[in-house]
């Protein structure tokens, strides 16, 4: 009796940890699966979820390639600065932002090839790679800054954190093409056993032809757009770039989010999705705990007791449990007998 | 059972055994299933002290599933395990091992970067106010080692020191902890011939100290050099416990297939008029350092054997011909064209494949799945954008897996749950797969069980029959006889013979290896 991929995809518990913690926030605030209508977009609490989930939901896409290496990039939380600071400079001192988002766009390409030299070329273990363009992006990012927060008033960038296409916020809208796009180019071309490949054994990948180098380097600097990307919407956001706050602190939601999706930091089976599913877990659980009025004190204590609940729930020891003692719920023959 | 222990005596005179002896570790009537599966049926098995008895079976045997039983690692489903006359339970290996059971796996599981005396003391250092006394430490451990024949800094990281050093290490501590049985798991497979005399030495010295010994490995010589009795399982049955010195080798082979070989211990030479014309032709090959430059041509429907102490230069050549390692000067011809191959990807563009040595570092991607792992090669080459379809992909899988016999439950399972044998096999078929013009095997039967040994030789021979030109690098020097048209010899880094016709025996490769007399013809 074989399942469905489809229903075999949605029992993960990923999305049992999300459907439980939405469950939570209505229980929290009732309101909260309320979706309007409103001059031509969609308003509610679960469209801000997708809303403010989608730049980590961004970066993620582009960490996970680098996760499935058997890497990390630390340095996407300080590429989305450069990126706005870039934009927001070059925006505010006249140039069209035709030209400043693809420069910006480049600025993250440039950051995350340069990773990618370190990785492959200096072999570099990746955590102390990418830490270094950690630190030394977010001064890069005050450097072009000047120090001072620089504010546009650029219709098309600001459209791109704060418009909305058929109704959905624009952000909501490129995580969805960037989550589509990426996972197509990888399934659909060779690219993404390629990668698991480097990623189970980097000596085997080299041994069997695969050039590992020119992968990473391609996935590193995926990762670095990707950053680019969430950094334009975050400046385009708040109408301007901040350097010292900009991104601060989301590699790590981004990581997170690809080891909620189930990706292994050990590298290796990768998806792109399941880490979208991973951003929004944790968009979801900051969402409820700032409408359920707990004071923000215990915000990051919450987070990260529900943090180690999933991932000890997604663990083979919990699933081998689970399937000791609750064969009930997950046995199809018995689900098909109701 | 009384008969064949007198017999025994009888042949081993004056050793310290007396007559119906109680053994020290005894398994009676052991039964495992997993799921359907009986992974051993009413198995029983003894162990005297002062004994070295073999374990040998097949992959899937049950040697395995039986040791991790008598060590705790996992609970019978019938039957008792009895330790000096009187049954016990053993619940985990730590609670066996406190019983006086250790073991020593052929992956050394201490610290290498950790001192010896501190692998041997480890969690068990000799303190004073709760404080580790380093002086004392160091002292005992000079001392036991000395004991063990041995006579190192043992102050020395664990991992500056050869395998067979760091195994001794390990049965050392083993013996300390344990002190009435010890399981040797493969304790040779990584070892040159020079230590596993070594490690035979302290093994004899164990024996006379009392200890009963339990010796697993895939070499039928050791078994023959170092035990006195052996046990054999096939398909978790037991087919019987034999004195070694009523039996032989082809009557062990048998019990443990239950058939012969299909290549016998003494095949006639390969034939050298089969072969075509020259395939690929290394001229003066060589990276400083590594291999002096060496010449070598190899035709289709060849195969080339390649004999040597490890450490001879034989990987490091193989290396170089595919590009893992660089040459710094040489030419590569391939079907007459000039070549470069800097890297294994061009090596790969040029039609060679290499199976290397070390199959779990180097060759396989456990987690991937079997399909994966053979289409592999082929997807590297095709390049990004032309992705083999999941279709096509199920058909090349299925194709060679059931061409190399390759047993997997389901091609999608991850190789890292197949034998040794069969991930050799997959591994082959990755190259096969890629339509190869030349195959560098590296040990290809290192590891994996006599059986497989006999399908990957009868393998290399279909191959050589099909047209490929095969460098196949063995210490297995029987093997290495049953396939080679031509035998080159390494020694110290250097191309030193090359054996055609009727030079290529067993006999003459030795006296080729130790030195260059003998009727080995001295090329460069």
């Amino acid at each position: 009796m074989k399942r469905h991929p489809l229903t075999a995809a949605l029992l993960r518990p990923q999305f049992a940890a999300l459907a439980a913690v939405l469950f939570i926030n209505w229980l929290l605030f009732p309101g909260f699966f309320t979706i309007t209508w409103q001059d031509g977009r969609l308003f509610g609490s679960l469209i801000d979820v997708l809303n403010r989930g989608a730049p980590v939901a961004i970066l993620a896409i582009g960490v996970t390639a680098v996760i499935a290496t058997k890497g990390v990039d630390l340095s996407v939380g300080a590429v989305m600065a450069i990126s706005g600071a870039v934009a927001a400079v070059m925006v505010s001192s006249g140039t069209p932002a035709t030209i400043a988002i693809p420069v910006a766009l480049l600025a993250g390409l440039v950051c995350g090839f340069w990773n990618g030299v370190l990785v492959t070329y200096l072999d570099i273990q990746p955590i102390i790679a990418t830490l270094v363009l950690m630190v030394a992006g977010r001064g890069l990012a005050q450097l072009i800054t000047e120090g001072s927060i620089v504010t546009f008033s650029d219709p098309l960038l600001s459209f791109i954190g704060t418009g909305a296409f058929l109704g959905l916020p624009m952000p909501v809208v490129i995580a969805l093409v960037l989550m589509v796009g990426a996972t197509l180019a990888v399934r659909r071309t060779a690219l993404g056993l390629l990668i698991e490949a480097v990623g189970v054994n980097r000596s085997a990948a080299r041994f069997a032809g695969i050039s590992s180098r020119l992968l990473l380097l391609l996935v590193y600097s995926f990762a670095g757009v990707c950053a680019a990307i969430a950094g334009l919407i975050v400046a385009g956001d708040i109408r301007g770039a901040d350097a010292n706050n900009a991104g601060l602190w989301l590699e790590l939601d981004a990581i997170l989010a690809v080891v909620l999706g189930g990706t292994s930091l050990l590298g290796g089976r990768f998806s792109i999705p399941m880490s979208v599913v991973g951003a929004l877990i944790i968009q979801a659980m900051n969402t409820g705990i700032l409408i359920s009025g707990f004071s923000p004190q215990f915000n990051l204590v919450v987070k990260s007791g529900v943090i180690i609940l999933i991932l000890v729930l997604q663990s083979p020891m919990a699933a081998q449990w689970m399937g000791r003692h609750l064969s009930f719920l997950t046995s199809p023959r018995n689900r098909s007998a109701k | 059972m009384q008969s064949k222990a007198e017999l025994w005596q009888a042949g081993n005179g004056g050793q310290d055994m007396a007559d119906g002896e109680t053994p020290v570790l005894e398994a009676r009537g052991i039964t495992k299933i997993f799921g359907q599966h009986r992974a051993l049926d009413g198995v029983d098995f003894a162990v005297r002290p002062g004994e070295v008895h073999a374990l040998l079976g097949e992959n899937g045997a049950g040697k395995s599933t039986l040791i991790k039983i008598l060590t705790g690692a996992y609970q019978p489903d019938g039957g008792e395990i009895v330790l000096e006359g009187a049954p016990i339970r053993f619940t985990d290996p730590l609670n066996a091992q406190g019983a006086g059971i250790g073991t020593v796996y052929q992956e050394v599981n201490l610290l290498p970067n950790r001192s010896v005396a501190e692998n041997l003391f480890l969690g068990r250092q000799p303190t004073r106010f709760g404080l580790v006394q380093r002086k004392a430490i160091v002292t005992e451990a000079t001392a036991l080692m000395a004991a063990y024949g041995l006579d190192i800094d043992v102050r020395a990281e664990l991992g500056s020191f050869s395998v067979a050093v760091q195994q001794i290490v390990a049965i050392a501590r083993a013996v300390e902890l344990s002190g009435k049985v010890l399981v040797l798991d493969e304790p040779t497979a990584s070892l040159d011939r020079n230590e596993v005399e070594k490690l035979f030495e302290v093994v004899a010295k164990l024996k006379a100290r009392g200890l009963g010994i339990i010796f697993i490995t895939h070499f039928l010589d050791q078994v023959f050099a170092l035990a006195d009795r052996v046990t054999i399982l096939r398909n978790g049955q037991l087919i019987g416990t034999r004195d070694l010195r009523e039996l032989t080798a082809t009557e062990v082979v048998r019990m443990m297939l239950g058939k012969d070989l299909a290549y016998g211990h003494s095949t006639l030479p390969v034939a050298e008029a089969a072969k075509g014309p020259v395939k690929v032709t290394f001229t003066g090959l060589g990276r400083a350092g590594r291999v002096a430059p060496f010449t070598l041509s190899l035709h289709e429907g060849e195969v080339v054997g390649v004999a040597g102490l490890l450490g001879s230069g034989r990987t490091e050549m193989a290396r170089l011909m595919f590009g893992v390692d660089t040459a710094d000067e040489g030419e590569i011809m391939v079907s007459g064209k000039p070549l470069k191959i800097r890297n294994p990807a061009q090596a790969v563009m040029a039609g060679f494949g290499f199976c290397p040595e070390d199959r779990k570092l180097d060759g396989i991607f456990g987690e991937l799945s079997v399909r994966e792992n053979i289409i592999i090669a082929l997807q590297a080459k095709l390049g990004w954008f032309r992705a083999l379809h999941r279709d096509e992909q199920d058909e090349i899988a299925g194709r060679y897996a059931d061409d190399l016999d390759i047993r997997a439950a389901s091609h999608d399972m991850p190789v890292k749950l197949l034998s040794g044998g069969n991930q050799q096999k997959v591994i082959l078929a990755r190259w096969l797969a890629n339509d190869p013009t030349f195959l560098i095997l590296d040990e290809p039967t290192r590891g994996i069980d006599v059986g497989a040994h006999a399908e990957i030789v009868r393998t290399i021979n279909r191959l050589r029959e099909e047209g490929l030109a095969l460098l196949v690098i063995s210490s297995e020097l029987d093997e290495v006889v049953a396939y080679s048209n031509r035998v080159v010899v390494m020694r110290d880094r250097q191309m030193v013979a090359e054996l055609h016709g009727a030079d290529i025996t067993p006999a003459v490769i030795v006296a080729a290896i130790a030195d260059n007399t003998g009727s080995a013809e001295a090329r460069i």
